[in-house]
């Protein structure tokens, strides 16, 4: 069985063929279009390492079948960084020791870029914890972490009323 | 996983009659269905990816003030829209205090509502499991069973339904729609999930093919809006299954009851309305010995079915716990961390 898929990755057109439908959005990304941002983790939804944005929402690429997906608009790590440098979440991230390893540090990212949009935690500490709880850290670098999405919750309001005014 | 053939059709009619044979199943957001079949526990031949089927991701309120949501309406869309917030401030926390961020933008109503059990033998294949494979028996019975049903359950199984969402939903007398090969019926969600006896691979209502197209919850439950809680205990802060959860409602009339809505989760193999309490309640007033009663009613049929005793007595407490804080009233802003007994509205902290 082949099948076609349009994809639009990191605001690229890519035209992609599967021969399985058992291959998943994770899969298709490391192992077929070499982006191996996103990482395997547990493979089964439970760690967040592989979390991407498609339309815009964090989801678990692990758990998503590429064949689902044609015409959607995919976000990966490597697609975060604009022509001015990193963007403010991978700023923050860096300037707050938000990891150790890095392992799970593409999928925080992502995860934190999605709970910025989503627009429920503002600066409550509580509140990004508990919305960052699909995003495992074996390294234990939580409180950078929280630290990292909170500075970018500022970053990004601030940028956001410069532009508006 | 195994291999399957995978199909999108382009109606309710073209999915119901590809679901209709055997081996199908129906695929929307996935976040169960993937996991189990990467695990081997599901085999289905057959994905019909009802995901684009148009129609049924809308939430409507109905000319008689009821609600209605479509089968395919994202847990996170459901749980922030505000509407639903103020009307079934329930439903909105049981959904948020369920899975993880990213399971919900891509979780389903449909899905959550056929989900299966989170029993660690029915995802083992290399175990004995009466639901995943009829007459193999149940290793959950001498096994690691402490989070195990205490109501409901049979020799044959102990498993128990793992949603937040159903709870509330149960106790606020919602009723599926569902579009089968023989037309269309709808079905109260209570009696969706039936009880094990010795057919636990039974483990809904629908027939093949039947395909559930949005869920219905009557305006009358609207009255509870302003009493309404939902409590879940489980063993960490976060992303976590209910070891015990409640949902309660209660319509006031000055300092007595006029109507409560009770349902238990974590506890059985269906979200269990708690009716017994609910009657020992209503027309009563909303005293701390009214809720004991209720509670004492609510699991007297209650009994362990291994390494769970401990669950019994958390339902009372929680139960109870939920009737004080739906008295108290539904707080204006939803707890950092919902449904959690430890994180009062006040916004206090939940973790050190």
């Amino acid at each position: 069985m082949s099948l076609s898929l349009s994809l639009n990755i990191n605001g690229q057109m890519r035209a992609v063929d599967i021969d399985d439908p058992r291959i998943t959005l994770l899969d298709l990304l490391r192992e077929r279009l070499e982006l191996t941002g996103a990482k395997k983790g547990c493979d089964r939804g439970q760690c967040g390492a592989c979390t991407v944005l498609v339309d815009g929402k964090r989801i678990n690429a692990c758990l998503a079948l590429a064949v689902t997906l044609d015409g959607a608009e995919i976000t990966t790590i490597e697609g975060l960084a604009g022509e001015d440098g990193l963007h403010p979440v991978q700023a923050a991230f860096i300037h707050h020791d938000g990891f150790q390893c890095g392992f799970c540090t593409p999928g925080q990212i992502m995860s934190a870029v999605g709970l910025l949009a989503e627009g429920h935690a503002g600066d409550d500490p509580e509140r990004v914890r508990e919305q960052m709880s699909g995003n495992l850290c074996r390294c234990g670098a939580y409180r950078g972490i929280t630290e990292a999405v909170l500075d970018a919750h500022r970053t990004l309001n601030a940028t956001a009323r410069e532009d508006a005014a | 996983m195994n291999r399957f053939d995978y199909i999108r059709p382009a109606s309710v009619a073209e999915a119901v009659a590809a679901a209709t044979q055997p081996g199908s199943a129906y695929l929307a957001g996935g976040t169960n269905l993937v996991d189990l079949m990467k695990g081997g526990a599901l085999r289905p031949d057959c994905l019909v990816d009802i995901s684009r089927l148009p129609g049924l991701d809308r939430i409507e309120w109905l000319a008689d003030g009821g609600l209605r949501i479509g089968a395919l309406v994202r847990n996170a869309d459901l749980a922030h829209d505000a509407l639903v917030q103020a009307r079934f401030p329930a439903v909105s926390e049981a959904l948020l205090s369920g899975a993880s961020a990213q399971l919900r933008n891509v979780a389903t109503l449909g899905g959550n509502l056929l989900q299966q059990t989170r029993c660690p033998y029915f995802y083992d294949t290399a175990s004995a499991c009466n639901r995943r494979a009829p007459g193999s028996g149940c290793d959950a019975l001498q096994g690691e069973n402490r989070s195990h049903a205490v109501l409901g359950w049979s020799d044959h199984c102990i498993a128990t339904h793992p949603s937040d969402l159903c709870v509330p939903l149960v106790a606020l007398d919602a009723v599926i729609e569902v579009q089968g090969p023989q037309g269309s019926r709808g079905i109260p969600l209570e009696t969706l999930h039936p009880l094990p006896g010795d057919t636990p691979h039974l483990e809904t209502m629908l027939s093949p093919g039947e395909l559930i197209t949005a869920v219905r919850i009557p305006a009358e439950a609207i009255a509870v809006a302003g009493h309404a809680r939902y409590l879940k205990v489980r063993e960490r802060t976060s992303f976590a299954f209910a070891l015990v959860s409640a949902a309660a409602g209660l319509e006031l009339d000055g300092g007595v009851i006029r109507k409560a809505r009770l349902a238990l989760g974590g506890v059985a193999a269906r979200p269990w309305r708690a009716r017994v309490a609910e009657a020992a309640l209503e027309g009563g007033p909303a005293t701390a010995e009214a809720f004991a009663r209720a509670a004492e009613a609510a699991l007297a049929d209650a009994r362990p079915s291994g390494d769970n005793a401990f669950k019994i007595e958390l339902a009372r407490r929680i139960l109870i716990r939920a009737l004080q804080e739906a008295l108290a009233g539904t707080p204006e802003q939803r707890p950092a961390l919902p449904a959690s007994p430890f994180a009062p509205p006040s916004g206090a902290r939940h973790v050190a």
